[in-house]
């Protein structure tokens, strides 16, 4: 194997295109080859020196986030918590402090699993990822990304650069909650994330629900801000958790079975959208909110 | 195939020359020769072999050794204070925190990236901080006290 330490991004570009894989944190890639999952690739272009990788920038209506930005980073940055809450509450989740020091966005992103926890909110957020191959630039909506249990449709020699959210509107909020056994070193049994605009007087205006380990890829809940607009928080959450059960699809394993899910996914869609709304509406909600609200693994 | 390469560990470079697959606690314990890090699960689960890079816990059973070129690697050999323990070691022997000792290196290692960066931490904080180590032998409460004393103590 060999192993190319990139300081710039064209050193990583040049590396991809002749054939490399590149690694950030290695938390997936050295991960699962341990555990026998994968073999390590034969050839692999480290990117967690490239500086353009590991910027937070607000820009004219949307805020760019290097792809080599840690967990550790997405949950305690200020304008992320301010704005972005809902992607502060999915990156405090993650592993331990050292797989948050250690993993990256742009590593939770490009792996592809259906488990992943920044996906939720970043598809309720409207992320597109910005994806860079020698000579070729390309910006992907999420939905348009992944296509299947660990498998994008980005092309082998195409680096994911940024995630590009949109600036969220006036008097909305957003919020990432998972159901999870224990408290740490943790894998969604299912998450929900939510993000809500709200009238003055609470009643909700649009909003849009997606969810994590119930479907071969992250799902954005179908139809949900037409079902929400204009109801009260409490309808809306009642009306949106049963859409989220009813449109599940989800697997049986040793984290739960089909029928469990189906059922845990419409209360984690409610809750996520609860939290969302009361943040909306200005009420302060610590990251993450399964810790803030005492959702999932109970101390 | 091998290749040369340097390592920092503990403020000392050290020349390394092992496959670039090799992980990084492999090469601490067998070519630096440091074997206070220890290999529990191998696989980023259990938190024994968790070192301080450039100040921060990193899993050190799945991070590739190579990756590790021009950062500083810190093991637990490297909190001694000369011939005297380290007050997180002190205390975690004067409070019961350590039985088989398995785990202990580890602990320490994240106890003092949490406490170096929070230095008088919540217990709710400690408990986030230490999530990433499993203790088989102790119930977590004297390695809780042990974290706690050390931060009253500073
Ligand atoms: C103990 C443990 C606990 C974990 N807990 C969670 C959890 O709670 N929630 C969760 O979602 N995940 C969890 N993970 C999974 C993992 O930590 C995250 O997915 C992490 O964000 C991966 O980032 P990385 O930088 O380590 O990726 P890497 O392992 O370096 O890369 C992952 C994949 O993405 C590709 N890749 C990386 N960066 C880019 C890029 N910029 N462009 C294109 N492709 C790229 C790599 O080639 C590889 O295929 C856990 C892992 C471990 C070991
Ligand atoms: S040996 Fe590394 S986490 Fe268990
Ligand atoms: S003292 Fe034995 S594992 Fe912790």
């Amino acid at each position: 194997m060999t192993l190319t330490i990139a300081t710039s991004l064209d050193e990583v570009l040049t590396a991809l295109a002749e054939g490399a894989r590149p690694i950030a944190g290695g938390t997936d890639l050295v991960v699962g080859a341990r555990q026998g999952k994968s073999p390590l690739p034969d050839s692999l272009v480290a990117i967690d020196r490239v500086a353009a990788l590991s910027q937070i920038e607000s820009a004219d209506g949307h805020i760019r986030i290097g792809a080599g930005v840690p967990h550790r980073r997405l949950m305690s940055d200020t304008l992320i918590v301010e704005r972005y809450t809902g992607l502060a509450d999915a990156a405090a989740l993650i592993g331990s402090p050292s797989t948050r020091n250690v993993g990256t966005i742009g590593g939770n992103v490009m792996n592809g699993s259906p488990a992943m926890d920044t996906g939720a909110p970043l598809l309720t957020l409207g992320a597109m990822v910005e994806l860079r191959s020698v000579g070729n630039t390309r910006q992907v909506a999420l939905s348009d990304l992944w296509t299947g249990p660990g498998r994008t449709s980005a092309n082998p020699d195409e680096l994911c650069v940024y995630i590009v959210i949109p600036q969220p509107p006036a008097l909305s909020g957003s919020a990432y909650v998972r159901l999870e056994y224990r408290r740490a070193m943790e894998i969604a049994v299912v998450g929900a994330g939510a993000s809500v605009v709200v009238a003055e007087d609470g009643t909700i205006v649009s909003g849009r629900v997606a969810m994590t380990s119930v479907a071969p890829t992250i799902v954005e809940l179908a139809g949900a801000s037409d079902a929400m607009a204009g109801l009260s928080l409490v309808e809306a959450a009642a009306v949106i958790g049963a859409m989220a059960s009813d449109q599940a699809v989800p697997i049986s394993d040793l984290r739960g079975s089909d029928r469990y899910r189906r059922h845990t996914i419409g209360v984690m869609a409610a809750r996520a959208l609860d939290a969302a709304a009361r943040r909306a509406g200005g009420e302060q909600i610590g990251v993450p909110v399964n810790r803030s609200l005492g959702i999932g693994a109970a101390r | 195939m091998n290749e040369a390469y340097e390592l920092d560990v503990n403020g000392v470079r050290y020349p390394i020359n092992a496959a670039m697959d090799r992980n990084l606690s492999s090469v601490l314990r067998t070519e630096v020769g440091l074997t206070g890090t220890k290999e529990g699960c191998d696989d980023c689960e259990c938190g024994a072999c968790m070192v301080l890079i450039d100040g921060q816990p990193v899993n050190s059973c799945s991070y590739l050794a190579a990756q590790a070129q021009g950062r500083e690697v810190t093991t637990v050999e490297g909190i001694l204070d000369g011939d005297n323990l380290h007050p997180l070691q002190r205390n975690l022997l004067e409070e019961g925190g350590v039985q088989c000792g398995f785990c202990t290196p580890g602990m320490i290692m994240s106890a003092q990236a949490l406490l170096t960066r929070n230095p008088s931490p919540t217990e709710e904080e400690i408990r986030i901080g230490l999530s990433g180590n499993l203790c088989r032998c102790t119930g977590y409460q004297r390695i809780l006290a042990a974290v706690e004393r050390t931060a009253a103590e500073s």
